[in-house]
């Protein structure tokens, strides 16, 4: 790279020459980018659907095309079915209280006060912590004999006796039973996503201009009437862009399900991504596995449209 | 009167924030516990959880570092991610430089489109890209790994750098050229450490970025000496059913927070990069 530069830095040299054309210069500079994309997205993408229409095996790899069999048996099975409920449940719940969390958030962090680096490194660690990492936390403190907040609550008298109200049991076993263990699964996804929506949000409502909220002010507006007709609509794209991407990685996610409960109890937290993990891998099954995780290409291809659509639009204004 | 309400608003403003900072904190404060207790204190369930019942000790950092593979995880993540690191630099840099510089309406469309495969999930290309690998042979590899994660770093990386080239005013390669520099020569010799800032950000992003990948490394990897730090700790520190929970949260919190740190200091880039076309 360094010896066409030394060489063009001759006046004259090179005038006229590849390194001087435009066009075929940034052709030339974009491609190697592009290829690594298409070699190694595009091309296992389309083998992805052209396994998802064949009888493929680890056993036996070979492309042998069976129509949309797999799609089928998908639909038929009721684990699949469990899983596709519960990557929409997931995704919808956790993302609908971390946008709210966020935005209340943000607004905190926007305010002077002392500390406040602090308080921005630990508000941010479960997301720049490797995620897999962090849920290893929670496996912990999920744990059914040993957790920290099963020991809270029979410490406040709620849990353990023959009068809580949580039961006599000692423990609550957080990813023992269904109904907890698809809760605790949810509060894991809220607390990671959390603090990529909080800097998204601050970004948005820092560039808020200053003038627009006085001139509202001068001319008598409350505060809430603030909110409602400058803050609300002027962040709402940036919103969205936080909305967006967390739906993409909770959607998409299966470490916070693999690390914690592997699916289950009996399926109870089973998602699309771990499901198509277990299918795929474990099982050896790469037709089955390939179909499953194709299920979840449409809510992605709607989100990309509407990513696509809210950048176009606010970079016209 | 009007000092007590700014008082009780600063109380509530504390209290909210320490409620968000113990939520995003607390299990990591739970791993330091694990990390330092004895197992006579950290097995026993009448012992306050939350606190030293017994002298603190450093067993469980010994055993991480000694009996089991956690050095190995370590430098095979580093190996992972500056290989990462130096493939995402050589393709990113330059698509970026020449899709924010010379390529208007349809370097607009094809810088939008590369963004979008960063939308493309591990858990839909993982079945294909392990056939890939145990074509080429580079099963139980950390090849597969470094070949592998550019997936991800070169759509954002190139996207967040197109940012960071249009930043820098034209006029400057226009003077290098007048001067007598070649095109390329201006690129490389004056706009490039220009852009230095961005491209640091880079490397910070494409290096903590393939760190915490788990997917992948859990598709490719079994064998326990080839394995990441991210999948090696939570697969490998535990056996059957027996948890080693203080080696495990010991181990995991040493790799979780040099991370956490490098990477909250350039969070606020990563965030740019990540909305720029709706904070414009």
């Amino acid at each position: 790279m360094t010896s066409p530069a030394r060489q063009g830095s001759s006046p004259g040299a090179f005038r006229g020459g590849v390194f001087d054309r435009q066009e075929t210069l940034a052709k030339l500079l974009i491609a190697p980018a592009v290829l690594y994309i298409v070699a190694m997205i595009g091309a296992p993408f389309v083998l992805a659907v052209l396994y998802s229409l064949s009888n493929a095996t680890t056993g036996d790899p070979s492309l042998h095309i069976v129509g949309l069999r797999n799609f089928r048996a998908a639909m038929e099975d009721p684990v699949f079915r469990l899983a596709l409920r519960n990557t929409f449940v997931f995704t919808l719940v956790s993302q609908s209280i971390v946008i709210v969390l966020s935005r209340i958030l943000a607004n905190a962090l926007l305010k002077p006060f002392r500390g406040k680096w602090l308080v921005r490194f630990l508000v941010l660690l479960p997301w720049t912590a490797p995620i897999s990492l962090g849920t290893i936390g929670w496996l912990w403190m999920y744990d059914s004999i040993f957790s920290p907040m099963d020991w809270v609550l029979r410490y406040l008298g709620l849990l353990g006796t023959a009068t809580a109200i949580l039961g006599p049991e000692t423990n609550m076993y957080w990813l023992g039973v269904p109904g907890l263990a698809i809760a605790s699964v949810i509060l894991v996804n809220v607390w990671r996503i959390l603090p990529l929506a909080t800097v998204i949000q601050l970004g948005g409502l820092s560039s808020i201009p200053r003038d627009l909220i006085e001139a509202a002010e001068v001319d008598g507006a409350s505060p809430w009437r603030r909110t409602l007709m400058i803050t609300i609509p002027l962040t709402l794209p940036i919103v969205s862009i936080a909305f967006l991407f967390g739906v993409v990685f909770t959607f998409t996610d299966l470490v916070v399900v693999y690390v914690l409960t592997r699916g289950g109890p009996v399926h109870a937290t089973q998602v699309l991504s771990s499901w198509t993990f277990f299918k795929g891998i474990e099982a050896g099954d790469l037709a089955q596995g390939a179909a499953i995780s194709l299920f979840m290409f449409p809510v992605l291809a709607v989100v990309a449209i509407f990513i696509l659509r809210l950048a176009r639009r606010t970079e016209v204004v | 009167m009007a000092k007590l309400g700014k008082l009780a608003r600063r109380g509530g403003l504390y209290t909210l924030l320490g409620g968000f900072a113990f939520f995003g904190a607390f299990p990591f404060y739970w791993m330091v516990i694990a990390t330092f207790k004895r197992d006579h204190d950290l097995f026993s369930p009448l012992n306050n959880p939350f606190l030293f019942n017994e002298p603190p000790t450093l067993d469980h950092l010994r055993l991480l570092f000694t009996e089991t593979h956690f050095v190995g995880y370590l430098a095979n993540t580093v190996i992972v991610g500056f290989a990462v690191v130096l493939i995402t630099l050589a393709t990113a840099v330059p698509a970026a430089y020449a899709l924010a510089r010379w390529a208007r309406g349809w370097g607009e469309s094809l810088g939008i489109g590369i963004f979008l495969t960063y939308l493309v999930p591990p858990t839909i290309l993982f079945i294909p890209l392990s056939r890939f690998a145990s074509f080429f042979g580079l099963q139980e590899s950390l090849w597969s790994l470094i070949l592998v994660y550019p997936t991800f770093t070169i759509p954002f990386c190139t996207w967040l750098l197109m940012g960071f080239f249009k930043t820098i005013p034209k006029d400057i390669e226009e003077q290098a050229m007048i001067d007598g520099l070649s095109r390329f020569g201006a690129m490389t010799k004056v706009v490039f450490p220009l852009a230095i800032s961005g491209i640091l950000t880079v490397v910070v992003f494409s290096f903590t970025l393939s760190m915490h990948e788990f997917i992948y490394a859990l598709t490719f990897i079994s064998v326990s000496a080839k394995k990441t730090v991210s999948i090696g700790v939570p697969t490998e520190l535990v056996r059957g059913d027996v948890f080693q929970w203080g080696p495990l949260m010991a181990g995991a919190l040493i790799a979780s927070i040099p991370v956490a740190v490098v990477y909250t200091y350039f969070l606020d880039r990563f965030v740019a990069g990540f909305t720029m076309g709706a904070v414009k």
